[in-house]
C-alpha cells in the first residue's frame, strides 16, 4: 500500500519535473522550431508545431547574408580570452582569501560582488568615453577586458568557494614536507583545485558567450560577437521571425553544446560547498 | 639530534595573548607530551615549533641554530597532523615519498626508503592505493610513515591518535613508543588525553591557558603534583579534593587523595558515606561515595572482586603516606 503510494507520488513528481523543464526550454524549442519555417508558417496563426514544411532556407539565407564564422570567431575570442585572463587574475587573488584570510576578507568578497548588482547601463557612459580614450571601441581587446573585469568577481567567488573546501593542513603538511610555494602550488593545490577550477571556467565561459549589453554597446563590425549577429536580424519594422531564429539557433549552438557536455561539471560547480 | 629550545616564547592573536612567556627545553631522543585541556595553547605551541605559526617574540632554537624565522621546510622536523593531511591525489608510495621528491633525492634512494618504511608500517598490501580507499589506521600510518623517511631531528605529532577508535588508538599508541624506541629521535606529541601523556612520554609538559604548570616525568607528575590543577589532571580517575576541617587537620587548606590511595570496608574506617554510582571495569571498580560529608563525591578505586550496592553505608581510610596537600594559593605544601 505504502508502496503504491510512493509510486504515484513519483509519477506526479517526474511529471511535474518535465512540465518545468519543458516550460523552461519551450522558448529555445520554439526559435529551434521556427527556424525550420518559411517566414510565413512562422507567424501563422493559430501557431504551428510540427505540422510545417521544414525548410533549411533561412540557414542558407543567413549564411548568405552574414558571415557567421567571422562572429563565431569573435565570439570564441572574446569569451574565451575574458575567462582565461580572468582566471589568471582570480587565482591569486582566491588563494590568498582562502588560505590568509584577514578579517576583512568576507568583506571584500560582498563588495565585489555588490559590483554585480549595478545596473550595466549606469556604467555605460563612462565606459564609453574610456574606450574612446584608448582607442577600444569595437576591439576584441577592449571587450576581452571588459567582460573579463565584469565577470572577475564571479571567477573569484567560485574559485574562492572551491579552495576554502581544500583543508588547510593537507597544504601545511606539504609545507613541512619541504615544498617551497611554487611546489606546493604546483604538486599539491593545483591538482586538488582542478575540478574547481574547470566548472569555473565552463561557468564563465557561457556568461562571457551569452553577454549582450557590453557585446552590443561597444562593438560595431570589427569585433561584434554572436550577440550581434541575432540583434542584426532583429529589425522593428520587418517580420524575420524566421531568419532571426535560424540565427539564433546558429548563435547558441555552440554554448548549447558545450553546457550539454559539462553538464554534470557544471551542476556540481554550482552547488560546490551548498551541498556537503 | 634534535634538541629544541624555546626562549621566552610568545604568541599574541590579535590583542589575546595565548602563550605569554615560556621557556622549555626538551632533549635530544626525549618522547615529550604536552598535555593540557582544550585552549590551553598545546597546539599552538607545537605549531610555532614547527614554524607553521610565527611567534610574537622570543626564539626557538633548534640543535644550537636560531630557527625562529626558519621556514617550516627548512627546520628538518616532519609533522603528523589529526587529521592525518594525506595528499589525495596520490597514491600511498607517492605520499610517503612526496618530502623526499622535495628533498631532489634520487628515485633509488626514494625507492629504498619507502619499501622500508612500508615494511616496518605494515602498508605493502596498500602501497598504490588512494587515501580514500584506507581506513583511519592505515591512513595514520602513511602520515607516520611520510614523516619517518625524512628521518628528520625531531616528530611533531599533533593529536594523531584522536579520529581513531578506542581499539586502534591503544595499538597505534603500543606503535609509536615502539618506534621512539627504534628511532631514539626526539618526539614532541600533543594530546588532551592524559593516559596517553602518562604512557608515552618521558616527560610530560602540563599546560594551561598558554603557561606551564609543570614539567616532569609520569611518574613525578603523579607522585608529587605541584598544584591542585596538575593533581586534577593527572591520574585517573580524578583525585579527590577535600577542604575544611579535615584539610586543616593535615595542616594544608586542601588536600588531595587519590581513588587508589583509599581502602574500602562495610565495618570501619576513618569516613563514611554512602555508594552512589559503581563502575565496574572487571580487574578494578570504581565507587563514587556520597554523604561523607568531606565534599560531594568521593571517588574510590577498588578491586574488581569488591562489591556493593549503591545505597550501601561503607567506611573509607585514606592512606596517610600519599595525602598532597595544597596551600590556599593551590600550591603544594611539602
Amino acid at each position: 500500500m505504502a508502496r503504491a503510494v510512493t509510486t504515484q507520488r513519483r509519477a506526479i513528481n517526474t511529471l511535474l519535473a518535465w512540465a518545468v523543464g519543458l516550460l523552461i526550454f519551450f522558448p529555445i524549442l520554439w526559435t529551434i522550431l521556427t527556424s525550420f519555417k518559411t517566414e510565413a508558417q512562422a507567424i501563422a496563426s493559430p501557431p504551428l508545431f510540427f505540422n510545417f514544411d521544414w525548410t533549411l532556407e533561412n540557414y542558407a539565407i543567413v549564411q548568405e547574408r552574414s558571415d557567421y564564422m567571422r562572429f563565431l570567431w569573435n565570439s570564441v575570442i572574446i569569451a574565451g580570452g575574458s575567462t582565461l585572463l580572468g582566471i589568471i587574475v582570480a587565482v591569486p587573488a582566491a588563494w590568498s582569501m582562502a588560505f590568509v584570510p584577514s578579517k576583512r576578507t568576507k568583506d571584500i568578497l560582498m563588495w565585489m560582488l555588490s559590483t554585480k548588482m549595478l545596473p550595466a547601463v549606469g556604467v555605460l557612459y563612462p565606459i564609453y568615453l574610456l574606450f574612446i580614450q584608448l582607442g577600444w571601441l569595437d576591439t576584441r581587446t577592449g571587450l576581452v577586458i571588459v567582460l573579463m573585469l565584469i565577470n572577475l568577481p564571479i571567477i573569484v567567488w567560485m574559485l574562492y568557494t572551491y579552495f576554502k573546501e581544500i583543508p588547510g593542513e593537507i597544504l601545511e603538511a606539504a609545507r613541512m614536507d619541504g615544498a617551497g610555494l611554487r611546489e606546493e602550488i604546483l604538486y599539491v593545490l593545483t591538482p586538488m583545485a582542478v575540478p574547481g577550477i574547470a566548472s569555473t571556467i565552463l561557468l564563465n565561459i557561457i556568461l562571457a558567450w551569452n553577454e549582450a549589453f557590453w557585446t552590443l554597446n561597444l562593438t560595431a563590425a570589427n569585433a561584434a560577437p554572436l550577440t550581434a549577429f541575432i540583434a542584426s536580424y532583429s529589425s522593428p519594422e520587418g517580420l524575420f521571425y524566421a531568419k532571426l531564429s535560424a540565427a539564433s539557433t546558429m548563435a547558441i549552438a555552440p554554448v548549447l553544446i558545450l553546457g550539454w557536455f559539462s553538464q554534470k561539471q557544471l551542476v556540481r560547480g554550482l552547488t560546490f560547498g551548498a551541498v556537503k | 639530534m634534535g634538541r629544541i629550545v624555546l626562549d621566552k616564547v610568545t604568541k599574541r592573536f590579535g590583542d589575546v595573548e595565548v602563550i605569554p612567556p615560556l621557556d622549555l627545553t626538551i632533549e635530544d631522543g626525549e618522547f615529550t607530551v604536552f598535555v593540557g585541556p582544550s585552549g590551553c595553547g598545546k597546539s599552538t605551541l607545537l605549531r610555532l615549533i614547527a614554524g607553521l605559526e610565527d611567534v610574537s617574540s622570543g626564539m626557538i632554537n633548534i640543535d644550537g641554530a636560531d630557527a625562529t624565522a626558519t621556514p617550516p621546510a627548512k627546520r628538518g622536523l616532519a609533522m603528523v597532523f589529526q587529521s592525518y593531511a594525506l595528499y589525495p591525489h596520490m597514491s600511498v608510495r607517492k605520499n610517503i615519498a612526496f618530502p623526499l621528491r622535495m628533498a631532489k633525492m634520487d628515485q633509488v634512494e626514494i625507492d629504498k626508503r619507502v619499501n622500508a618504511a612500508a615494511d616496518v608500517l605494515n602498508l605493502k598490501d596498500y602501497i598504490d592505493r588512494r587515501p580514500g580507499q584506507l581506513s583511519g589506521g592505515q591512513r595514520q600510518r602513511v602520515a607516520i610513515g611520510r614523516a619517518i623517511v625524512r628521518e628528520p631531528s625531531a616528530f611533531l605529532f599533533d593529536e594523531p591518535l584522536s579520529n581513531l577508535d578506542a581499539a586502534l588508538r591503544v595499538g597505534m599508541r603500543l606503535e609509536i613508543s615502539e618506534l621512539h624506541e627504534r628511532l631514539k629521535t626526539t618526539m614532541i606529541y600533543v594530546t588532551h588525553d592524559q593516559v596517553e601523556a602518562m604512557t608515552m612520554a618521558d616527560k610530560i609538559v602540563v599546560l594551561r591557558a598558554g603557561n606551564i604548570e609543570q614539567v616532569g616525568s609520569p611518574l613525578e607528575l603523579y607522585r608529587t603534583p605541584r598544584n591542585l590543577f596538575v593533581a586534577g589532571f593527572i591520574g585517573s580517575p580524578k583525585m579527590n579534593f577535600i577542604e575544611g576541617d579535615e584539610a586543616a587537620k593535615h595542616g594544608a587548606h586542601t588536600i588531595g587523595i587519590r581513588p587508589e590511595h583509599i581502602a574500602v570496608s562495610d565495618t570501619s574506617g576513618e569516613w563514611s558515606g554512602t555508594v552512589g554510582v559503581s563502575e565496574h571495569l572487571g580487574s578494578d571498580t570504581f565507587f563514587h561515595i556520597h554523604n561523607t560529608g568531606l565534599a560531594e563525591t568521593i571517588t574510590v578505586r577498588a578491586d574488581g572482586e569488591v562489591s556493593f550496592k549503591s545505597g550501601d553505608r561503607i567506611h573509607l581510610t585514606p592512606r596517610s603516606d600519599v595525602v598532597h596537600k595544597f596551600s590556599a594559593d593551590g600550591l603544594r605544601i611539602d
